[in-house]
């Protein structure tokens, strides 16, 4: 994550972490999931679904803080997120 | 950057798939096309609303938005086209208990169906209805519908559309609506509480989603997927309590979007009880019994 500056309660903040399901053979290639997760923590996968789509997976799942965007925007119910048990404190977030 | 593989071999499910018949997945919706997020804020919207969902039906007319009735997993009706708002009526009238919830097409609901919404929104019909706009009849292959914009490209209107649309929150607050939203298929949060709100709130509701039609819609007007959400995001005014006049759909000026109306008058059937019915007036409320 960026920061402009770190925030003086950084320490004090819980950063949520979350862990992205994808049913890849429910998703039919859209995108949207990988244009707006918030983190960019989502890519084209190379492999094929059975349908001949390209379900995305997860490229940086260290970053996914379980916002649930993917899951939303999702037209498919093909993807979605838990929520991790690990959180990070945002002092310790990269910067 | 590791790419790892996600597919376990024990997947959990979706926390939706307690709600849509997972044996009819994938959907026949096309790749790209919006009606399956607004179908999955309104299933989200009917979890989180509280509502007893054994009393809840959701009722579709004809067209691709009309499908969503065959994917719900509670009890539902897809109907003739045009007459989702009819049959609807006819369920909360024989069984004041349920909860109703159309979902359908801007075409089905505003065109051939369009007598049928001006008269439940005059009666305040207890129901929700959620018209999902993709700016065409998207089914029978992306002709012109009330709701295309002025100028727009539709295999109906080749060289651009002659015709001013329908201002959808205004009609349905001119013909007596009590609860008026519209979002996008973008603005998934607003729509998903939007439809809560609905849902709760008793008398007519109506809630217009903008939804993108790739294959129909888009392919014509030159805008992808994408390029459509990215329309949404970039043209989208947000602005609650906005004088349903102004609410006109021009992508040029910007599209206004929020809750509109929130009111209150007494439901059709509060008002034909108080007449014709008294005695079951009485039933409904336990300590004129006692
Ligand atoms: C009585 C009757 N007239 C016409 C049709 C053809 N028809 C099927 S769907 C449709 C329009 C659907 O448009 P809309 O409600 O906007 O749904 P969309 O496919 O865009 O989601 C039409 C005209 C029909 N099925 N029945
Ligand atoms: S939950 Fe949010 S951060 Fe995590 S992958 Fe999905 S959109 Fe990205
Ligand atoms: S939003 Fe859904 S259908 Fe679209 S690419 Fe992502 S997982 Fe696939
Ligand atoms: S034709 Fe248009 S509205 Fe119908 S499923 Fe395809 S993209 Fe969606
Ligand atoms: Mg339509």
């Amino acid at each position: 994550m960026e920061f402009w500056r770190i925030p003086l309660d950084a320490d004090t903040i819980q950063v949520s972490r979350g862990i992205v399901h994808i049913l890849e053979d429910r998703c039919k290639g859209c995108g949207y999931c990988i244009e707006y997760c918030p983190k960019q923590a989502l890519e084209f996968s190379a492999n094929f679904n059975q349908k001949g789509y390209h379900p995305p997976c997860v490229i940086k799942p260290e970053e996914c803080v379980n916002c649930h965007y993917c899951e939303i925007i999702c037209p498919e119910f093909a993807i979605f997120s838990v929520e991790s048990l690990q959180t990070t404190e945002l002092k310790q977030v990269r910067t | 950057m590791q790419k790892i593989p996600m597919t376990s071999n024990k997947q959990p499910d979706h926390p939706l798939d307690d709600l849509i018949r997972t044996d009819r997945i994938p959907h026949i919706w096309c790749p790209g096309c919006g009606i399956g997020t607004v179908f999955s804020s309104c299933l989200a919207a009917l979890k989180g609303s509280g509502i007893d969902l054994q009393k809840t039906v959701m009722v579709s007319g004809i067209g691709c938005s009309g499908r969503a009735a065959g994917y719900v997993k509670l009890d539902s009706f897809h109907t003739t086209h045009g007459r989702a708002i009819p049959f609807a009526t006819g369920l909360k009238l024989a069984n004041p208990e349920l909860n109703i919830v159309v979902f359908s097409g801007d075409g089905d609901l505003f065109a051939i169906g369009g007598n049928h919404f001006i008269h439940a929104a005059r009666r305040n019909m207890d129901m929700t209805v959620i018209c999902v706009n993709n700016l065409n009849y998207g089914m029978t292959g992306g002709q012109v519908a009330a709701t295309t914009p002025h100028l727009a490209k539709s295999t109906t209107t080749p060289a651009g559309n002659p015709e001013t649309p329908f201002n959808l929150p205004l009609m349905a607050y001119a013909c007596g609506a009590t609860y008026v939203a519209r979002w996008t298929m973008l603005h998934i949060r607003d729509l998903t509480d939007s439809i809560t709100e609905a849902i709760c709130k008793k008398g007519f509701s109506f809630i217009e989603a903008l939804s993108p039609c790739p294959v129909n819609y888009g392919r014509r007007n030159k805008q992808k997927p994408l390029d459509m959400l990215k329309l949404y995001q970039e043209k989208a005014i947000i602005k609650n309590d906005a004088d349903p006049s102004t609410l006109d759909i021009d992508f040029e000026k910007g599209i206004i979007l929020g809750k509109f109306i929130d009111l209150d008058r007494p439901t059709f059937i509060e008002e034909y009880d108080k007449i014709y019915r008294p005695s079951r007036l009485q039933e409904n409320v336990p300590e004129l019994n006692s």
